[in-house]
């Protein structure tokens, strides 16, 4: 906010020379950056990367996991933590699968599951408001129970076979120029825009930021700590289970096994997109971006053939490292 | 009565007795050790032989939570340890030979003390949040670990590897051996020295306790180096146990089995404070979750739901705003409470 203090001249030279995006904004520049560049070097070394259908790929194959992301920016923005999200998405998938195959209508099994994941999340909210019980350990037993519920309603893997279901994973939505999204990409991005309005314009946006920043002074300021809190996770609940809603029509089938480390790749996605995770700050775009970050490693290793799967783990935690560390360095800068 | 309640081990104590009761109701012979071929059998020497890998990590963990920090990365180590050990272990010239396994094992060990090292250099020098520090290597050190190994699962066949996990010294166990060593070793460390007493210093307060002339920059540095030390000799037992290093799921998911341990065992996140019995505790407590409840007739999967609600439970009976939501509706409730426990409560 004060970067025109450095111009004490006033010419418009001086302030181009000394213009420097707002710091606020710099992580999500810099996760931008990184991609654009990543695509750059993809195009070069490999025919056809950059094509602009490689990239709308990253959003079909990574829609839920967006959604992860997004939900799990709303909770680390306000400095906690949310482990549970990836079996919340397994859950899902199962719930989903095991009402259709008891004959439910697709509606209704949607709403199940979308209900089951936001109470999941409240529950959490409230245990971690209300017991002052660290979000880690809180979570982290949200994580096993959402997994032992999933064990609970079936250990085999059911396939999905409802017809609406298929329809809307078989439907491929054609956009000018040629290029086909699915259905679940515009969930994903829908979900992204109304996530980064309520952030940004709402009272309850401002809360948020407001309680990672500081969560006593935001309970002085007579801000509504404890409703936020609880909502945030609630969010980050009904943001995994319209993740495992995606998932479920990606996989056509539900699995309690299914996405077993996903709430790592949605905390790598955050961190990369830029947000602290002492909370306070950070973008939902910023998250987004990291999703397509690490979805461009995978199309990397798989466009290159001749790297091995592992590579991707080593990529991402090389990544994750990288950004901290420009992290801790910016904030040491600026206390 | 009041007075054992109170004691912090009192409930991880309580809860493993209840599972140990319910596990001699369902199967009468439960506690029933016997000797064969100078061996010690039985069920509980099973599950003291289980626990130990997560024993061993939970204690590296327990000094790494004292201070305020805590450590994802040791189920990677611990991959990382066994993949080492097992890639050597099978290159070499002599595979059965004894110092070929000797020589493995160190080298494993000593890559996992760099992992420690790299850990510590984030957290206590760069100042990086324990949480995302090690969450690098968490990802990235599977990766290592199937880089290691080729993405194969290398089997080795080495009779001294093998009698890390199989072996016995004077009838029991030689795992269960190490971890209560390792435990002994550190419980004399911390308690008999100062030591305990400066990790709980810096865990309740770094910059203070730094001012008072600690060394917390070394303290924080030598807990993640203990820790991931640790997580190598439990990387060793899982690999020598199956006597294969699986770089996917050697370890996983023992960090988590780690942390458990240790909140069930009192110690809190928050740090300051840590109780290595606890966390044998905790540790013993597992290991017998993991054996009652096929023991009971439920399916073993389900015991990521009993975990879920020991986990809330002890949590619970922790936090002292649910203490305090309990107390509350006990005054509610007409019982005669005399002034002075009124006021000791």
């Amino acid at each position: 906010m004060t970067t025109t203090t450095a111009t004490p001249t006033g010419s418009t030279w001086g302030r181009i020379r000394s213009y420097a995006p707002t710091s606020r904004y710099l992580p999500v520049l810099t996760t931008l950056a990184l991609l654009i560049g990543m695509f750059g070097v993809g195009g070069i070394r490999y025919d056809g990367f950059a094509d602009p259908q490689v990239v709308l790929n990253l959003f079909v194959d990574n829609a839920f996991l967006i959604m992860l992301a997004v939900g799990m920016t709303f909770v680390i923005l306000t400095g906690g933590i949310d482990l549970s999200v990836g079996s919340v998405v397994a859950l899902s998938t199962v719930i989903a699968a095991w009402t259709l195959e008891h004959g439910w209508p697709p509606v209704a099994a949607a709403l199940a599951v979308l209900v089951v994941g936001t109470l999941l999340g409240t529950v959490t909210g409230l245990v971690i408001h209300y017991f002052d019980i660290q979000p880690f350990i809180a979570t982290l037993a949200g994580m096993f129970l959402a997994r032992g519920l999933c064990f609970l309603i079936s250990v085999e893997s059911i396939p999905i076979h409802d017809k609406t279901f298929f329809d809307i994973a078989a439907n491929q939505i054609t956009l000018p120029g040629g290029y086909t999204i699915t259905p679940t990409v515009i969930v994903a991005v829908v979900a992204v825009a109304i996530a980064a309005w309520v952030l940004a314009r709402t009272r309850f946006g401002r809360t948020v930021y407001a309680i990672g920043g500081n969560e006593a002074s935001a309970m002085l300021m007579g801000l509504p700590v404890a409703r936020t809190k609880v909502a945030v996770y609630a969010i980050s609940g009904f943001c995994a289970s319209v993740g495992g809603l995606l998932f479920s029509l990606y996989m056509l089938s539900g699995y309690s096994l299914h996405a077993v480390g996903m709430e790592l790749d949605a905390i790598a996605a955050v961190v990369i997109g830029g947000t602290l995770l002492t909370g306070g700050r950070g973008y939902v775009v910023g998250s987004m971006l990291g999703v397509l970050v690490l979805g461009t490693i995978q199309t990397f290793i798989s466009f290159d053939g001749t790297l091995s799967s592992w590579w991707t783990k080593i990529a991402i935690g090389s990544l994750l490292l990288v950004f901290v560390v420009i992290q801790r360095v910016m904030t040491r800068r600026q206390p | 009565m009041r007075k054992v309640l109170s004691h912090p081990l009192a409930w991880p104590a309580i809860a493993l007795l209840v599972l140990l009761v319910v596990n001699v109701i369902a199967q009468p012979e439960f506690f029933h050790l016997r000797m064969q071929d100078g061996h010690l059998y039985g069920s509980l020497i099973d599950i003291l032989r289980n626990g130990a890998p997560v024993l061993l990590v939970a204690l590296g963990m327990t000094l790494v939570i004292a201070t305020r920090g805590i450590d994802l990365s040791v189920g990677a180590i611990a991959a990382i340890a066994g993949a080492v050990a097992c890639v050597r272990i099978a290159g070499s010239a002599d595979e059965s030979a004894t110092s070929t396994a000797i020589a493995a094992c160190a080298l494993a060990l000593a890559v996992c003390v760099v992992l420690g090292l790299w850990n510590g250099f984030l957290v206590a020098v760069l100042g990086i949040q324990p949480i995302i520090a090690t969450l690098v290597l968490m990802t990235a050190g599977r990766g290592l670990a199937m880089l290691i190994t080729d993405g194969q699962i290398t089997t080795v066949h080495n009779s001294f590897f093998d009698k890390i996990s199989a072996g016995y010294v004077l009838t029991i166990p030689l795992a269960i051996i190490v971890a209560l060593a390792v435990l002994g070793l550190t419980a004399v460390l911390t308690r008999r020295t100062a030591l305990g007493m400066l990790v709980e210093a810096v865990g309740i307060n770094p910059e203070a306790s730094r001012l008072a002339g600690v060394r917390s920059r070394t303290i924080i540095w030598t807990v993640y180096v203990f820790s991931a030390f640790c997580a190598g000799v439990a990387g060793l037992m899982i690999a020598s146990n199956t006597n294969a290093a699986d770089a996917n799921n050697a370890g996983l998911w023992i960090e988590l089995d780690a942390i458990l341990a240790v909140v069930i065992g009192g110690t809190s996140l928050a740090g300051g404070r840590f109780s290595l019995t606890g966390t044998l505790l905790g540790a013993m407590f597992i290991a017998t979750l993991a054996v009652t409840i096929p023991n009971i007739g439920i399916p073993s999967e389900t015991n990521y739901l009993f975990k879920a609600v020991v986990v809330i439970l002890v949590c619970l009976l922790q936090s002292p705003k649910a203490r305090a939501a309990l107390r509350i509706r006990r005054r509610v409730t007409p019982t005669p409470v005399s002034a002075p426990e009124k006021a000791a409560a």
